[in-house]
């Protein structure tokens, strides 16, 4: 009978679990598109990142994006970091000192800041010195830090590919504020955002098709990395402690019913 | 607690140490040898997996403590450098996040487990008052530590739950300036909530100490309610209990587990991986689920003050909850009106968490309002009149003769409904 | 008791009696002999003694039985144990600070006889641009004379003497005229002065121990020359320390 109150334990479990999460905050729902359905490699439990990808998305964020949007939590030794775009070395050698920035350093010995090229250690030099000269670059709006904008948009790698992929003309009778461009998966509609992307606009190298299609999958791929650089790390682990555990379960649950066998209980 | 060892050791060594010090017996007579009723069904693990889950919050908020800086300027960033950098620092804080859930997913059917088989009753009374103290304790922790992260839900939440200080009459300013130290959530706020959430887990696990020394006073309670009558009824704590509590701990950490590894931030709110901006308020503040059907009574009400009120008095009834009931019977396996009531109090609770994530407006505070009435009606009104027309099931004269009865195939069973709930609460009348 | 399983008793099983397992396994080859005996003792160790006043008689073959207790114990062993290790580690120093385990600095500003110090890992990297004079001082000094006669130089093997040559050496050559060292001072930790000193070389005011031109120990209470770090030349005007 023990498998009765187990199955019950467990039962009561899954209720007392799949009732929060039923519960978890929706996010505001209102008159916001869902993202598109887009399928990327390092969904399920097993998905990993696709290398090629994270290196394309790279390229796309460092030619496109960059000019525009911080990234201040990654460095340039991220990109030769396991489970990420896994440049070598000297590649990331190369992309330190070629961002299209150079690194402020300093105090030299006479109190000035100067400028020089990147080094792996460095993490990406910003667009611009703080937010509010980012506005006052952006007609008043704010280019969010794209480190982690992954994880603090629902459904982030979807949304980012939706968004890029979503700009159209605004229905009719809609009066689009000044500088903004309508994209119904932006929540209001207007987003002060231009297009970014064209087709052929990055070069890639691999053979990859060149339209705004793909440079965003690969980009959004690219930014859920920067988010979440340990995800591979995440699952690799995660596997390994589900089989120790679902062992442990299944001596424990002998281990009980043998200890238990003698015992009206 | 124990006195002079009543225990014979053979080792001189632990004898030597047990004469002056008498901690091996009194371990052994409080852990070990504990005589527990035979008949506990898998409800009576939570205690095991919430004192487990207390040490996990512990050293996970210790390991993070090393890294974390509490600056508003930083603290966001040392929260992410936390899980790029730290080694294995990602684990640490995906653990203790989903720790804080899970914490309170286990407090939750522990506390309904105590309602179902009215283990808050005499002499219990105050075993059951330390335990709401302690869930008040988790919730002040819990919210806390979700400001350290300083992303937006952090500065919005704690902005809008020390606000709810501003309702008292006359002082509500002056207490919210003291409380945030400043004029709005800023850095001394950051700090203190800190310097707070570092301490009180340690207050929490000693208030937990008072727990279980007010439960090896009058022993466990059982799925009978039936008081212990002999020896037969009991077997010792170890090894019985700490292997069937081992095999509960491993399932629902396999569970928790799930969620560090493969969902880490699906019981968070993405809005907090924006940085705290005190100019943008996010369309939707929620709390974490957790504190979700505490804020729909709060919101419930159309007053600002008789929201907070309300809000506290939900957990404050529970304090009064043993001389609210007034059955003279514990269980509600033998209670079969009070049983019906409890799965509508559960479903209430739900209702109100679902509400609480819900914008307020139209139909969910209307709902939420008959929702809260009902909570407050369940306990005030319901509790006590039950206790004087309900006609309860004959107990049996023992915790072994229930269970030989069992065998037999005779013995009270449950007559609820077919939902999975029943089911789960059926199970103490099952051999197991 | 009832099946007599546990000769140690009640406290034996908590671990409290001197080798407990070594006790009771004696215990038991003189009744039962043989691995029975110890696995029968080992589960008792682990899960203390299963049996109780109600219990039945015990009907299978203990072996069996103790087997899975065994298992299970040994596995969670496992399994505290390496859960244990991220624990230790987050301790360990993180990415950010391995990433700047290695600097490089820029030397083409330094005159002769000039020096540069630079922060790594947290300490003082002294780097000189010696003298002809300096060189010439150093090399005349017979190995005698000195308290300590090991190089202490990282790019080379831990047994090499120390020459002039040895302690201007970077990973794979030797350049005289520039010295690195790590700024402190081998007795108690302290920062030498340059260009100090009985030797000419640098003096730390803490306890009065004297370096010579090529930053060996030469008077005073410091055991050791001055330690040099991993450094090699990456171009004439750039040398990567670590």
């Amino acid at each position: 009978m023990s498998q009765i109150k187990i199955a019950t334990l467990g039962l009561a479990a899954a209720v007392a679990v799949s009732s929060a999460l039923v519960a978890a905050p929706a996010f505001a729902a209102g008159e916001v598109k869902p993202p598109k359905s887009v399928h990327f490699s390092f969904e399920g439990p097993f998905g990993t990142y696709d290398r090629g990808q994270l290196q394309r998305g790279y390229k796309v964020y460092e030619q496109v994006c960059a000019a525009c949007h911080s990234m201040d939590l990654v460095a340039f030794r991220n990109l030769g970091d396991p489970g990420g775009p896994e440049f070598s070395p000297a590649e990331v050698r190369v992309l330190a000192a070629e961002f299209p920035r150079e690194v402020v350093d300093g105090p030299d010995d006479l109190g000035d800041m100067f400028e020089r090229p990147g080094k792996p250690s460095d993490y990406f030099p910003p667009p611009f010195p703080n937010q509010a000269a980012a506005r006052a670059s952006n007609s008043g709006a704010y280019p969010p830090d794209f480190s982690v904008i992954a994880k603090a948009r629902p459904n982030g790698p979807a949304y980012i590919y939706s968004l890029l992929v979503g700009y159209e003309d605004p229905p009719a009778g809609m009066e689009l504020r000044d500088g903004a461009y309508y994209n119904s998966y932006f929540p209001g509609g207007q987003i002060a955002m231009a297009p970014p992307l064209f087709d052929e606009m990055v070069e890639y190298t691999d053979g990859t098709p060149m339209t705004v299609e793909q440079y965003s999958k690969d980009l959004s791929a690219f930014l859920m990395w920067t988010a979440e650089p340990k995800l591979e790390e995440r699952k690799r682990i995660g596997f390994q402690v589900m089989v120790f555990l679902v062992v442990l379960a299944g001596l424990l649950y002998f281990t009980k019913k043998k200890l238990w066998r003698d015992v009206d209980h | 607690m124990s006195g002079q060892s009543t225990y014979h050791f053979k080792n001189p060594a632990v004898r030597w140490l047990d004469s002056r010090l008498p901690i091996i017996s009194a371990m052994k007579v409080n852990a070990l040898d504990f005589p527990t009723p035979k008949n506990l069904n898998y409800f009576w693990t939570f205690g095991g997996i919430l004192t487990l889950f207390l040490g996990i919050q512990i050293v996970t908020g210790l390991v993070l403590a090393m890294h974390y800086t509490a600056h508003v300027d930083q603290a966001f960033n040392s929260v992410e450098e936390i899980m790029r950098d730290v080694n294995y620092g990602w684990l640490m804080r995906y653990m203790h996040a989903n720790g804080a859930s899970f914490f309170f997913i286990a407090v939750y059917i522990h506390i309904f487990r105590g309602l179902y088989y009215g283990s808050y009753k005499a002499p219990r009374e105050l075993l059951w008052m330390i335990g709401v103290v302690i869930l008040l304790i988790m919730m002040a922790t819990a919210f806390m530590g979700y400001v350290l992260p300083w992303g937006q839900m952090s500065f919005w939440g704690a902005t809008v739950i020390t606000n709810l200080f501003s309702a008292i009459p006359l002082v509500g300013e002056p207490i919210v300036q003291w409380l945030w130290g400043g004029f709005a959530v800023g850095n001394p706020t950051l700090n203190r909530f800190y310097a707070l959430h570092f301490l009180l887990p340690f207050v929490l696990a000693a208030v937990v100490f008072l727990h279980i020394w007010a439960l090896h006073v009058p022993g466990n309670n059982n799925p009978t309610g039936v008081e212990v009558k002999s020896n037969k009824d009991t077997v010792p704590f170890h090894p019985y209990y700490t292997v069937k509590d081992f095999l509960a701990v491993i399932v629902f950490l396999i569970v928790y587990a799930a969620f560090v590894f493969y969902l880490p931030n699906y019981l968070g709110h993405t809005d907090n991986y924006i940085p705290a901006d005190p100019l943008v308020t996010p369309a939707h503040i929620v709390p974490e689920w957790y504190f979700l059907p505490f804020y729909a009574i709060l919101r419930a009400i159309p007053d600002k003050l008789g929201g907070v009120i309300a809000m506290f008095a939900s957990i404050g009834i529970l304090f009064l909850l043993p001389w609210l009931d007034t059955s003279k019977v514990r269980s509600a396996a033998f209670r079969p009106l009070y049983r019906q009531f409890f799965w509508i109090l559960v479903l209430v609770c739900f209702g109100l968490g679902y509400l609480g994530s819900q914008p307020a407006e139209g139909g969910y505070v209307i709902a939420s309002q008959i929702l809260t009435a009902y909570y407050f009606l369940h306990f005030l009104v319901i509790l006590p009149l039950l206790g004087l027309f309900e006609k309860t099931k004959p107990l049996p004269g023992s915790i072994s003769e229930s269970v030989l009865s069992k065998d037999k195939g005779g013995g009270p069973t449950d007559g609820g409904g077919g939902t999975v709930a029943a089911a789960a609460a059926s199970a103490p009348e099952k051999r197991g | 008791m009832q099946k007599g399983c546990d000769p140690a008793g009640g406290a034996g099983r908590f671990g409290l009696s001197p080798g407990p397992f070594v006790a009771k396994n004696k215990a038991f080859s003189r009744k039962r002999s043989g691995a029975e005996g110890a696995e029968r003792a080992f589960a008792d160790q682990y899960f203390g003694d299963l049996d109780v006043a109600h219990a039945h008689t015990d009907t299978e073959e203990p072996t069996r039985r103790d087997f899975l207790y065994i298992a299970t114990g040994a596995v969670t062993a496992v399994g505290v144990g390496a859960a244990i290790w991220p624990f230790i580690d987050q301790m360990n120093p993180d990415a950010s600070v391995q990433a700047l385990a290695s600097i490089e600095v820029d030397i083409s500003a330094i005159e002769v006889g000039q020096s540069l110090t630079v922060m790594w890992r947290g300490k003082p990297v002294f780097i000189r641009h010696r003298t002809e004079a300096e060189i010439a001082e150093a090399e005349a000094v017979p190995m005698s004379d000195l308290p300590d006669p090991l190089a202490r130089n990282a790019n080379l093997p831990e047994s090499d003497p120390a020459t002039d040559t040895n302690r201007a050496h970077a990973q794979g050559e030797a350049k005289p005229e520039w010295l690195l060292m790590i700024g402190v001072c081998t007795h108690l930790g302290c920062v030498p002065i340059g260009e100090s000193g009985e030797y000419d070389g640098w003096f730390c005011p803490c306890h009065g121990s004297h370096y010579d031109t090529a930053g060996r120990i030469r008077k005073g209470p410091a055991p050791r020359n001055l330690d040099i770090p991993e450094y090699e030349f990456v171009s004439d005007t750039l040398v990567r320390v670590g």
